[in-house]
């Protein structure tokens, strides 16, 4: 072509190009999508899924605290029986169970503590002999030690008539429906929060594509693939992604952190005691911040892909 | 290089725009197609630049049946067509030398491969001290030339000019036909939209005239 060129008498062509400006201007311009909107969008969006994961993550830890107390435990229960000896009983009851593999405390709850237990709900200075109490007999396991409670049942059924076991398996099973149900509550919730991002940027798309239809136009004409084209969208929409999912995440993080600092002053107070027993230390760990932060690059991943796929389908349709 | 054979063209349910079309585009030919408004000018470089297909006949550019190409394909074949569109169309928001260089950008070029050839065309079609400036502070003749030049930067086998010289003066117009020839005699095959019977009168070339919907040929 140079000696075509070369033929053309009012067009000179230098022998070497200088000060060519850089091509670094982004095909979409940036200023053309609803930038602003959509990242106030995705923002909050970010910002309700990092507060639904860091709340299933405390509920699961505090699960997970209540279920390692429990399990370590074993409760003998001892039924005062007419014509039984009750204090033999619980003392027969202890011996077995201390004689039991994987039981590394027996500790049988005497009248006087038995009394104490109750105080709370009947008051003091009550006098137990009148009432049938039963008797109790806290047993803690072994750590790391599974105990063959069928069989540590079966010797006390046999040998003290009066005697129940129970290994709390019943409120075991309950925490961990509850954590199961926090769990599928944290991830229903993620759902919709995604598949409200999704629409949202299906929708800002849309709209960036039709204004910025007469770009979309000489792209397609000077031989773009659609690929490229809705790579050129997808770049941006990353962009606005990560921008939304910094704050939102970020506004998350902030406010977990502050809840963490502000739970830690109130620690030895009735208040924080109680906090402190239902969500635990109010901290989601470095595990829950390394969660938000997933948040984050998914949020930005979602928005960014969908973005290519609405251009790459609308493209598709229109051709 | 290109063959319409009983190509008809109508949109939706409407009538037929373009009825019975059969013609060739040789290598290194040199064409002009005219015809009133309303003739199927359009309709026939939309065909030509493969944006739209036919509703009935066939069209085969290099040497492919566009009617089974995949729109990959088709983007593919777009690159060896070079389209300039009366109205211009280059992006306001990039420089000249960018608008210029967007066929390279798009073939996934390093700027640093092809900014001297840029550069250089830009000086032939005498852009080279305006390859800075953004299009809405160009004249008209030189929206004109920048968009030839982004038609030809990747070097097309078939060029198409949709009313090149519609927008600028008697003597430019003149220039841009010299471009345009000196394009064919270099290899690639032009053909030229016009209303301009001064421009067409200027170069002795075949004509392609549409008259309500058909084409006839005058060599």
């Amino acid at each position: 072509m140079t000696d075509v060129r070369q033929k053309l008498g009012v067009m000179s062509v230098p022998k070497k190009a200088e000060k060519v400006p850089s091509t670094g201007t982004a095909i979409i311009p940036k200023n053309s999508i609803a930038g602003q909107a959509l990242i106030a969008v995705i923002a909050i969006m970010t910002f309700l899924a990092s507060l639904t994961t860091g709340a299933v993550m405390l509920v699961l830890g505090s699960a997970a605290d209540w279920q390692s107390e429990v399990a370590r435990e074993m409760t003998i229960q001892i039924r005062p029986v007419a014509g039984r000896d009750l204090e033999a009983d619980v003392r027969k009851a202890a011996e077995i169970a201390s004689g039991a593999p994987a039981i590394a405390d027996v500790q049988p709850y005497s009248k006087e503590e038995s009394t104490r237990l109750l105080e709370p709900w009947l008051g003091t200075g009550l006098n137990l002999d009148d009432l049938p109490i039963p008797r109790l007999i806290v047993i803690r396991i072994a750590a790391g030690e599974n105990p063959d409670v069928d069989a540590l049942r079966s010797a006390l059924s046999s040998q003290v008539a009066s005697a129940s076991l129970d290994d709390h398996r019943g409120w075991i099973d309950r925490m961990r429906a509850m954590a199961s149900t926090a769990v599928f509550g944290g991830i229903a919730i993620l759902a919709l929060v995604l598949a409200a991002t999704v629409l949202s940027v299906t929708f800002a798309t849309r709209g960036a594509m039709a204004a910025n239809g007469p770009i979309v136009g000489v792209l397609h004409f000077i031989g773009a693939k659609n690929s490229f084209i809705a790579g050129q969208f997808r770049r941006h929409f990353l962009a606005l992604g990560f921008k939304g999912g910094l704050i939102g995440g970020g506004a998350a993080a902030m406010l977990f952190a502050l809840a963490g600092l502000v739970g830690g002053r109130f620690i030895a107070t009735a208040g924080g005691d109680q906090a402190a027993a239902l969500f635990g230390t109010f901290s989601i760990g470095v595990l829950g911040y390394a969660a938000v932060l997933g948040q984050i690059v998914l949020i930005a991943m979602v928005t960014a892909e969908t973005s290519r796929q609405v251009v790459n389908h609308t493209l598709d349709t229109v051709e | 290089m290109v063959r319409f054979e009983n190509v008809g063209l109508r949109y939706g349910l409407g009538p037929e725009v373009l009825r019975d079309l059969s013609f060739r585009i040789e290598p290194h030919s040199f064409q002009f197609l005219t015809g009133p408004s309303g003739a199927g000018k359009t309709s026939l470089l939309r065909l030509l630049f493969l944006s739209l297909r036919p509703t009935r006949g066939l069209i085969t550019v290099f040497g492919h049946d566009i009617a089974s190409l995949s729109n990959d394909s088709m983007a593919t074949l777009r690159r060896r067509i070079g389209i300039v569109f009366q109205d211009f169309r280059l992006l306001d928001h990039m420089s000249t030398y960018e608008n210029v260089a967007l066929p390279l950008r798009i073939l996934g070029r390093e700027e640093s491969n092809y900014r001297h050839e840029v550069a250089e065309l830009l000086q032939w079609v005498g852009l080279g001290e305006r390859m800075w400036a953004l299009p809405p502070v160009l004249s008209g003749g030189e929206k004109q030339r920048a968009a030839i030049a982004r038609a030809v930067i990747a070097r097309p086998q078939l060029l198409l000019a949709d009313e090149p010289t519609g927008n600028v003066d008697p003597n430019l117009a003149q220039r841009l036909l010299r471009l345009f020839i000196e394009l064919n005699k270099s290899g690639t095959s032009i053909l030229i939209a016009t209303h301009d019977i001064a421009l067409m009168d200027e170069y002795d070339a075949r004509r392609l005239v549409l008259h309500e919907g058909r084409l006839h040929t005058y060599e």
